[in-house]
């Protein structure tokens, strides 16, 4: 069994804390919440310290945030319907472009490993992408209409242009742009859960994806493309992604987020019973119905839900969650 | 407007809760129960008629429960109707309530009485859902229609 060490507790945020999202480069990260301001952290000494504060950019909640794998850009989701995209080219801080276009609340934002596009969903149900034109330009390349409730989130995968989403119509489903006629398409649906599903978070090859719901449990989804050896039958030469584990009867309240980390495979996940959970794929196990072990399962990580968690890029084992409490924690797993 | 329910039965309020000596002792622990919830929300007024959650049966002291060790509170409601629109309101009103009253470290399920209204899933969906209830609650002319329910009358 392994061990989450709390190494330090952040209290700047007033309220909930909705999302934390580390610099590409694992020595700062951006939060976000109900207060409307984003904060910006980075390390002095041994302490992290609130560097900057964003507050003039959002109406409203702000959801998610996300950077740009480049660094140099911090986009972020918010109830009032835009996403803002920042910049530090002035100096400090700004926000040099908003997109407008959702219905309402802007519930995800993320972008694509190439930093040239950036995807949102909203409650409106729909998710768009857009595409990074010139200087602060950004240009909707798509109004996906896939899902047929309350989008909750969207990822890009980690070496490609396929992008998931993750909705309160139980599926997750996959979006790729069709070469002939650069049109978005949907291809593929992945449904086994029984409720909303809140997050996915795929490996570090791209290959397999996880998402956790409010039905209290996790799944892993592994692609089979066409002319796979398992036989596992493919339509229009787009590969199947097939649920090929259930980890069941360990959260007891909906699951919020899922952070699988890219360089110790670790999987973490944020629950509403206020339990921070780590899962490991057992060392025997069959790839084609993998087993995933709680490895540590630490009780009151927080003192109310767990919204978010991410491992850190860069440091292996490090790990921020955010809470309802107002709380930020960061925190060393063991082994 | 028209009333979707114009008639509906109205029930008496049951006697306020009788204090005992050891509850006015403060050195004595005594945890939240059902009742004690049922006295936040009983009072709260229903969306179209001049009365209480509790005189229309809306909410009961029997389909509340409370499970101090794990922090959980339970209430399950009766719309007046299996078609009532306001279903949601009203559950929201009782969620709202309950948020502002109770310790933050309470999880508050608020769900429909199983098999009284005709879209209980997609309601009891929506009101556990606290994602959707943040964005409703940002929502200034919901959340005044909200206080209006839950301000009580005549105290």
């Amino acid at each position: 069994m392994g061990k989450l060490e709390l190494r330090e507790t952040l209290s700047k945020h007033v309220g909930r804390v909705w999302n934390v999202a580390w610099h590409p480069k694992g020595d700062a990260f951006a939060s976000c919440g109900e207060d409307k301001t984003i904060r910006i952290w980075a390390k002095e000494g041994n302490k992290w310290i609130n560097k900057i504060v964003l507050a003039d950019g959002h109406k409203r909640t702000i959801r998610s945030v996300a950077w740009s794998p480049c660094g140099n850009y911090l986009a972020s989701a918010s109830f009032d319907a835009t996403t803002a995209v920042w910049d530090k080219k002035s100096g400090e801080f700004e926000c040099n472009a908003t997109l407008e276009g959702h219905e309402n609340e802007v519930k995800s934002v993320a972008w694509s490993n190439s930093g040239s596009l950036l995807a949102t969903c909203s409650r409106d149900k729909s998710v768009w992408v857009w595409e990074v034109a010139e200087e602060d330009e950004y240009e909707c390349a798509a109004v996906l209409n896939a899902h047929t409730q309350d989008v909750k989130k969207v990822i890009w995968h980690p070496h490609c242009d396929l992008l998931a989403s993750a909705s309160y119509d139980n599926t997750i489903k996959l979006f790729k742009e069709d070469p002939t006629d650069k049109d978005w398409i949907s291809v593929a649906t992945l449904a086994s859960h029984e409720s909303t599903v809140w997050s996915i978070a795929f490996d570090k090859t791209g290959t397999r994806l996880a998402s956790c719901s409010d039905d209290t449990t996790v799944k892993i989804w592994k692609e089979y493309r066409p002319n796979n050896p398992e036989g596992i039958p493919t339509s229009d030469n787009e590969s199947t992604w097939k649920c090929v584990s259930t980890v069941s009867g360990l959260h007891t309240r909906t699951v919020y987020d899922i952070s699988w980390c890219h360089l110790t495979g670790l999987i973490a996940t944020a629950c509403g019973d206020d339990t921070i959970r780590i899962l490991q794929e057992d060392n025997d196990s069959d790839p084609n119905a993998p087993n995933f072990s709680c490895v540590s399962s630490t009780e009151r990580s927080h003192s109310q839900d767990v919204n978010a968690v991410a491992w850190n890029p860069v440091i292996s084992g490090l790990l921020a969650s955010c809470s309802d409490d107002g709380n930020i924690k960061l925190w060393n797993y063991m082994e | 407007m028209e009333l979707e329910n114009d008639n509906p039965n109205i029930y008496k309020k049951i006697n306020d809760r009788v204090i005992l000596p050891e509850e006015e002792d403060d050195d004595v622990i005594d945890e939240f129960d059902s009742r004690e919830i049922f006295d936040l929300i009983r009072s709260i007024n229903d969306p179209e008629h001049p009365l209480t959650l509790e005189e229309l049966h809306v909410v009961e002291n029997s389909l509340i429960t409370v499970d101090n060790c794990n922090s959980i509170v339970k209430v399950l409601y009766t719309p007046t109707i299996p078609q009532c629109s306001m279903a949601t309101l009203i559950g929201l009103s009782i969620r709202v309530k309950l948020l502002r009253c109770l310790p933050p470290r309470f999880k508050v399920n608020v769900e429909i009485n199983p098999g009284t209204h005709a879209s209980e899933n997609s309601v009891n969906k929506q009101l556990a859902d606290k994602e959707r209830v943040a964005a409703a609650l940002e929502n200034t002319h919901l959340i005044k229609v909200i206080n209006q329910c839950i301000t009580s009358k005549g105290l």
